[in-house]
């Protein structure tokens, strides 16, 4: 199958997805942005993204609300999400993981991280 | 960094640890002897190197080989050797070994990652009579940071699952640490390759990785010789996964790429031949 894969950036820094996109777009992922979870939410909605990196912390909606409303959706399950947040207690990450993020990344990141982290997940 | 000083730094790890230098590495090489520069209070490589061709000071002469010298790894490595070593090669040691505890080497370990790579797999077996693991490295540097088992938020998100960080490690600061429970499995040796293995003792599982394919042909066969030596009649040889070292007939390949089984030879006719290995495949 030849059809493009998509991931969603979501974070509310405009600098940060631009980074993060074209960090995925090297992974031959087609980048898509939104700047908080209902954005999000929205989007996912109209079409079901491969990937999501998902920031944590941000306005109108959370990283973690969106993760648990978007996995209530019909074929909300099948994206892959990886946190990218700069919380790193390890209580916090751990309640992501428990959410059902498949991954976690502690800003800052590079793009061999990101690599690494969608490597180990089976995305690439 | 001048041909002539490139040329110095070469004849210095061929002479030290058997290794070729490829003329490429000269910019890296300017990089890695920057800290050995400061620490000698020295204004720069070529001053650094200078003062090294007047006086040819051991001591000097062993920090500017291992900072040249000094790798880069990562956790789990090779994702799949990993996969390989801990769903089949370990369980299988286990078994056979029974009481006695499994005894892994790793020669060249650097910074560690590999070690404790090797030790979270152990923790996840039941090993009934535990795992040794033995990790042997030329720079002291690397060694003193695998020791401490203290490493960067980058280090810990590369090659590393976040479940296997948060089940291993304490967050220090802006830094993690490996548990106390992981560290004590390993014995740290800092010991050059090319001399002999045989005090370490005898092993189930070596690895030597990313190692073998930098060496002079000689020192191939010396570390190659010394490995063999340490490697148990039933043991499993772990080799960089690109790697093609000219090992004696008693390897046969194991068609994963890299991993090798140690025994008796018993097809002289056809002396460790690789078992054909499928192409990777890429989802």
């Amino acid at each position: 199958m030849n059809r493009v894969r998509t991931c969603l950036v979501v974070d509310d820094s405009r600098v940060m997805r631009k980074v993060a996109i074209r960090i995925v777009e090297q992974l031959d992922f087609e980048g898509i942005e939104a700047g908080d979870g209902l954005e999000a939410l929205t989007y996912c909605r109209a079409a079901m993204p491969d990937a999501i990196l998902l920031d944590w912390s941000m306005p109108v909606m959370d990283g973690m609300e969106f993760l648990r409303r978007l996995r209530a959706e019909p074929d909300g399950t099948r994206p892959v999400v990886v946190f990218c947040s700069a919380e790193s207690r390890p209580d916090r990450i751990r309640l992501a993981i428990d959410h059902g993020a498949a991954e976690y990344i502690m800003k800052p990141f590079d793009g061999d991280i990101i690599a690494s982290k969608f490597e180990a997940v089976g995305l690439i | 960094m001048t041909p002539a000083e490139l040329a110095f730094v070469a004849d210095l790890v061929r002479h030290h640890a058997g290794v070729v230098l490829r003329a490429d590495k000269a910019f890296f090489i300017e990089t890695r002897l920057g800290p050995v520069a400061r620490r000698e209070k020295v204004p720069g490589v070529p001053a650094l190197l200078d003062q090294l061709r007047q006086h040819p000071d051991p001591v000097l002469t062993r920090q500017v080989v291992e900072a040249t010298l000094m790798q880069d790894t990562s956790f789990f490595r090779d994702r799949a050797v990993f996969t390989r070593i801990g769903e089949a090669v370990l369980p299988s040691l286990a078994a056979r070994r029974g009481h006695s505890p499994v005894r892994v080497l790793v020669a060249g370990c650097a910074t560690g990652q590999e070690a404790y790579s090797i030790a979270m797999l152990a923790t996840d077996l039941a090993v009934p009579a535990g795992i040794e693991i033995v990790a042997v490295d030329f720079g002291s540097l690397p060694l003193e940071k695998a020791r401490t088992g203290l490493y960067t938020h980058f280090e810990v998100q590369r090659g590393l699952p976040i479940r296997r960080l948060l089940a291993h490690f304490d967050k220090i600061d802006e830094n993690w640490r490996v548990h106390a429970e992981l560290r004590q499995m390993i014995a740290w040796v800092e010991q050059n390759l090319l001399d002999d293995l045989t005090p370490l003792g005898t092993f189930d599982l070596v690895l030597c990785r990313n190692v073998l394919g930098s060496l002079t042909p000689e020192a191939e066969a010396r570390v190659l010789a010394s490995l063999e030596a340490v490697c148990r009649p039933d043991a499993t040889l772990v080799v960089g996964a690109q790697e093609t070292p000219r090992l004696s007939a008693t390897f046969t390949g194991t068609g994963h790429p890299g991993i090798w089984q140690h025994g008796p030879s018993r097809h002289p006719a056809a002396p460790g031949r690789p078992v054909p290995v499928p192409a990777r495949t890429r989802t």
